[in-house]
């Protein structure tokens, strides 16, 4: 057996047991951390399959980003998580149903003629991966690139939009009415005799 | 084909899709619990991510890992929307249970 087909095998077998306690745990923390370790071993497979800068990016976007978020959301959220489990059971038959159902006929599928032919890898091209992902980045997928920017940029506002807080017992400017307001609203002229000055 | 031995194609795609089947079950078993089906959902996409770059490495096209790359980005941005709205659906509601929120019809 060779490195490679060890590495393989361990990891697919770490990959598969922590995405199965995923969903399983109890508590939301540890689900979070199984799905880190997930993400983890998916990098790992990844190298196998020479994408190396996305393996990196894996772990840099989802390890280092996004689940410290959902860590973060998880802590923040003061959730009774005991009562949600009360019909875990209940929902186990068609789970498990629906997952063994979905498995097997996409190992039908898999396992059928339709990937025969492409038994062995080709040559890794030469020279890195990364550099050969970003000229193909930069060349020939410059517009959806640029899509993809837009797309984070909404994530950020809308993220904001939508958690920002507004606290009444803070004193804040309204610009807009500060533009608006007109002399005439502000300085009253009273017209009045003048007084004689007291001898 | 035998699927024990050195990894092929088969091989990656066949633990594409056992995890796809992990994480769909899992959407069906945390029916409460929107944070694990949130997780279940990045799951999901990790499985389809596997596919396109076992694919990729295997018919010798690098234009798979550029989909990859897009949708690490869609998904980071997702992920990021969701739990947004999870924390306004807590702060409103109280609770994160899905049986719950009914009061979002109409």
């Amino acid at each position: 057996m060779s490195f490679q087909t060890f590495t393989f095998y361990a990891f697919a077998t770490i990959l598969v047991f922590a995405a199965l306690r995923v969903i399983t745990t109890r508590n939301p923390v540890h689900a979070a951390l199984w799905l880190v370790l997930s993400f983890f071993t998916a990098a790992g497979i990844w190298l196998l399959l020479q994408a190396e800068f996305l393996a990196i990016a894996l772990v840099l976007v989802y390890v280092g980003a996004v689940m410290v978020l959902f860590l973060f959301v998880v802590m923040m959220l003061d959730v009774n998580f005991g009562s949600m489990r009360q019909h875990f059971r209940s929902y186990l038959p068609a789970a498990a149903a629906v997952g063994i159902l979905v498995f097997f006929e996409m190992a039908l599928v898999i396992l059928g003629s339709a990937v025969g032919p492409v038994a062995g890898a080709p040559a890794a091209p030469a020279g890195s991966n990364t550099q050969a992902l970003g000229v193909l980045l930069y060349v020939d997928y410059v517009y959806p690139f640029e899509i993809a920017a837009v797309v984070l940029l909404v994530a950020i506002v809308a993220a904001i939009a939508l958690t920002h807080r507004k606290r009444r017992e803070m004193k804040h400017q309204d610009a807009s009415a500060q533009i608006r307001a007109r002399a005439s609203e502000r300085v009253r002229l009273v017209r009045m005799p003048s007084e004689k000055p007291p001898v | 084909m035998p699927l024990p031995g050195a990894p092929t194609l088969a091989h990656y795609l066949m633990l594409g899709s056992i995890l796809f089947a992990i994480s769909m079950a899992g959407i069906f078993l945390n029916r409460r619990n929107v944070i694990i089906m949130l997780m279940a959902i990045e799951l999901m996409l990790l499985a389809v991510n596997m596919n396109f770059i076992a694919f990729s490495r295997y018919l010798g096209d690098m234009a798979g890992q550029v989909f990859v790359f897009f949708i690490l980005t869609v998904a980071a941005a997702e992920s990021a929307i969701g739990l947004a709205i999870l924390v306004l659906l807590f702060r409103n509601a109280g609770s994160i249970d899905v049986e719950k929120l009914g009061s979002l019809r109409g």
